[in-house]
């Protein structure tokens, strides 16, 4: 990997909470713009070869976004989101679940917790998510977003070269 | 069809925990393990049931007793599923490093 941003991953197994840590090079509004507007999450939330559809988002409180993680086979995977709380360019909360394809959530979800700060140029993102089940964790992982990693790892790292 | 119990919940009771650090450095009978807590043995030996049904610990009769293990192969799993998760996460943000890098050249 050509870059050597921040990337600090912990597990608090007892209070069922994930902490995250990802610093971005880029500022703040456009690290912001990145996860809260469709057209730009569509472009990488989903690990190649898999890709994401948004059928539509709302960003805004209480306003949802539903959207299908698609595999190569055209799979759908569909998850809905609920934003409960945004304060523009600093943080937001939301309510994730995986869904039907008319949108019925299947409960319990998990809630995440997005928290922006930019220093010197660069864009730090915190990210909390609280899961009622860890095991939940465990279904995210089976719903196959392991198909095709290792080989997404290595189409990602070509393409990082080819660009550069 | 077995009984699919949660293992990520199992470890989330702090009884269940102590248990589990108990019988990591041995293997113990139920009433061994029950003699270390305040709670009743009934509650001791519905943990225990807990913690067997999802695979954490294992029974293994030894003479008449009944000795209760850790599967360490179980344990490993948990770990394997958060280092997935991890690696998801990583994917993710660096397929979005990616992205700024190419939304930040349009904007110039």
């Amino acid at each position: 990997m050509t870059t050597n941003l921040l990337f600090d991953f912990t597990v608090d197994k007892a209070a069922k909470k994930v902490f995250i840590t990802r610093e971005f090079d880029a500022d703040l509004s456009l690290v912001w713009d990145a996860f809260t507007k469709a057209e730009i999450l569509d472009q990488w939330v989903a690990p190649k070869p898999w890709t994401s559809k948004t059928k539509y988002m709302d960003f805004k409180v209480g306003g949802k976004r539903f959207y299908a993680m698609v595999s190569p086979e055209g799979q759908e995977r569909w998850a809905i989101q609920e934003y409960t709380s945004v304060t523009p360019k600093t943080n937001f909360k939301m309510y994730n679940a995986f869904a039907d394809k008319d949108g019925n959530p299947e409960l319990p979800g998990s809630e995440w917790d997005y928290t922006f700060s930019e220093q010197d140029g660069k864009t730090k993102v915190d990210i909390t998510i609280y899961n009622e089940s860890l095991a939940r964790m465990e279904k995210m992982i089976e719903m196959g977003f392991t198909e095709g990693f290792k080989m997404s790892m290595n189409n990602l790292e070509k393409l990082l070269s080819s660009t550069r | 069809m077995e009984a699919r119990r949660d293992v990520f919940q199992a470890i989330a009771d702090p009884t269940r925990r102590a248990i589990l650090f108990l019988i990591a450095a041995q293997s113990m009978t139920p009433n061994a393990i029950a003699e270390e807590f305040h709670s009743s043995r009934q509650a001791v030996s519905k943990h225990i049931q807990i913690l067997t049904e999802c695979g954490l610990v294992k029974p293994e009769k030894r003479g008449r007793e009944m000795y209760y293990h850790i599967n360490a192969s179980k344990m490993n799993e948990i770990d394997k599923w958060i280092q997935q998760f991890k690696n998801i996460l990583e994917t993710q943000f660096n397929q979005l490093d990616k992205v700024l890098l190419t939304l930040k050249k349009q904007k110039k």
